[in-house]
């Protein structure tokens, strides 16, 4: 326990980690009751190719990432409203795209290294102070605008006729809401990976949900689930040598199973 | 009702409304005002376009030709959405699983306006208090609302409705899916909101045995406004007669 108080490379990773880790879960219960929590997963593989040309360009890869991320969000948002498509057809065709033209940049810019594994399956215990302060500091926007239009974001997920019938701008929230989820998946990635951030975003709210049994609580159990997957999966891979990302989402993982046992049992008779 | 509410200055105005989804015309010239005090029943066949006409009323579809006000206002303009309340046709038709409770549901229309929610904590609750009261769902307060039956929800959505105490009220459809019983003590909840809280109601409903007890004004639709007046002119009127002969979808409870 005494490295986590000693090494500042540790320290780094906490602190990065509880505040993404929060912004995911707080996201991932509003995805989920819209229907829409394969946007993370699309939205990842659109993240591969922002991180593929960011090196291919040598700017910050995880800037270059931000911003392909928030135009790609906002791109399956307009397609799905425009286009007709169903269900979850935009993200199809977006994230298929964002994976073709992330191989093919990382091919070119012949950077399927160690830079690029470390993006695609995260390495957050090597994350630099630059970087968690950036993290740190998005994050808390993140969770600062979700809580600012809580009620709203709640209103249009559950009724959305009547929510904009009570003057909410739906329209502009929708493309706050996307926003913030290109945000908290390019974060995500620093946490998890690329391959893994989309479970960061669906598993803590979805364990939350089982036993929530009204909003507050669905919001503040998603968050201590996710932030207590992330300091459990650094101090297992810490002490027990396992990679940190796969070890955060197993936890998560039996988090809801555990949650979802505990439903079935309240519910029996 | 009657003289004196005809009288005053309409709470909304619908002036020559046309609407069309794509090449199929839904409403075509509808004109009528809707006065305060009014239990305003829009009746109809089905596919008659009395969802339509609301959600025109709200703002929620751009009329073809034509316009409505909303307290003077023209419903791009209109801004004081707290003066108006709704419950649309589907909200019984809710997520079960949607993890709110009664408590939330309400306070969602209550805070959907204030950019910090969660300051005036103790007026929020009473406000809140006093809507479920009006319902008779105050013990309800911490449920879950895909715990309640399709009436206690409909009581929840009404009560979510008027928490801004608004000066109008829509309901599309508010019974359906909801027995006998339950309908007869969910219709006197609305006349006492109309007649002691003082708030207009504007219902679209099937059933005309509700316009025989408890409306005082009834429009009739069929993409053209067929009639709008007393209730007891159109028990009269030649609009039922042709309504009742025509077969049309309506259905008439004894009461």
């Amino acid at each position: 326990m005494d490295a986590f108080f000693t090494y500042g490379f540790l320290q780094r990773a906490l602190l990065a980690g509880v505040f993404i880790a929060v912004a995911c879960a707080l996201l991932g219960v509003f995805l989920i009751l819209r229907r829409d929590s394969m946007i993370g997963h699309g939205l990842a593989h659109i993240t591969f190719a922002g991180v593929a040309l960011g090196l291919f360009l040598k700017i910050i890869p995880l800037g270059v990432a931000l911003v392909v991320a928030v135009v790609a969000a906002l791109g399956i948002m307009k397609l799905k409203e425009k286009a007709g498509l169903y269900g979850d057809t935009a993200i199809a065709i977006f994230s298929s795209m964002g994976l073709a033209v992330g191989i093919v940049l990382a091919t070119l810019a012949q950077s399927f290294n160690v830079d690029l594994f470390s993006y695609l399956f995260g390495d957050i215990l090597a994350i630099e102070t630059s970087e968690v302060w950036l993290s740190v500091a998005l994050a808390a926007v993140v969770v600062f605008v979700v809580i600012l239009h809580y009620h709203r974001f709640m209103y249009m997920t559950f009724d959305r006729e009547a929510a904009k019938v009570s003057g909410i701008k739906v329209g502009h929230l929708d493309v706050l809401l996307t926003i913030l989820t290109a945000v908290t998946v390019v974060l995500g990635m620093k946490v998890v990976g690329i391959l893994l951030v989309s479970a960061l975003v669906v598993i803590p709210a979805a364990a939350g949900l089982q036993l929530a049994s009204n909003f507050k609580k669905a919001i503040i159990l998603s968050s201590l689930i996710a932030v207590g997957s992330v300091l459990l999966g650094l101090f297992l891979a810490y002490y027990l040598d396992f990679p940190a990302s796969g070890t955060i989402v197993i936890l998560s993982f039996l988090f809801f199973i555990l949650f979802f046992l505990l439903k079935k049992v309240r519910r029996s008779p | 009702m009657g003289s004196s509410a005809a009288d005053s200055k309409p709470l909304i105005h619908v002036n020559n409304v046309s609407f069309s989804y794509g090449s199929i015309q839904v409403l075509k010239d509808v004109t009528f005002a809707i006065h305060p005090g009014d239990f305003l029943a829009i009746i109809g066949p089905n596919g008659s376009g009395k969802t339509t006409l609301v959600k025109v009323i709200l703002g929620l579809l751009k009329p073809s030709r034509g316009e409505t006000r909303i307290l003077g206002k023209s419903v791009d303009e209109f801004t004081d959405w707290r003066r108006i309340g709704y419950v649309p046709q589907k909200a019984t038709h809710i997520d079960p699983l949607f993890p709110a409770s009664i408590k939330e549901v309400v306070a969602m229309e209550l805070l959907a306006s204030q950019k910090f929610s969660g300051i005036k904590k103790r007026e929020e609750g009473f406000s809140i208090d006093k809507a479920l009261k009006q319902v008779g769902m105050e013990n309800f307060k911490n449920w879950r609302i895909g715990s309640l039956s399709g009436g206690q929800q409909q009581r929840v959505f009404i009560a979510r409705a008027i928490v801004n105490q608004p000066h109008i009220l829509f309901l599309d459809e508010p019974t359906t899916g909801v027995d006998t019983e339950t309908q007869e003590r969910f219709y006197d909840m609305l006349d006492s909101l109309n007649k002691k809280e003082g708030i207009t109601i504007v219902m679209i409903t099937h059933d005309i045995g509700i316009v025989n007890k408890h409306v005082n004004k009834v429009a009739c639709l069929n993409q053209k406004l067929v009639y709008h007046g007393t209730h007891e002119e159109f028990c009269q009127s030649q609009a039922l007669k042709e309504m009742l002969a025509g077969g049309h979808h309506l259905i008439s409870h004894r009461h």
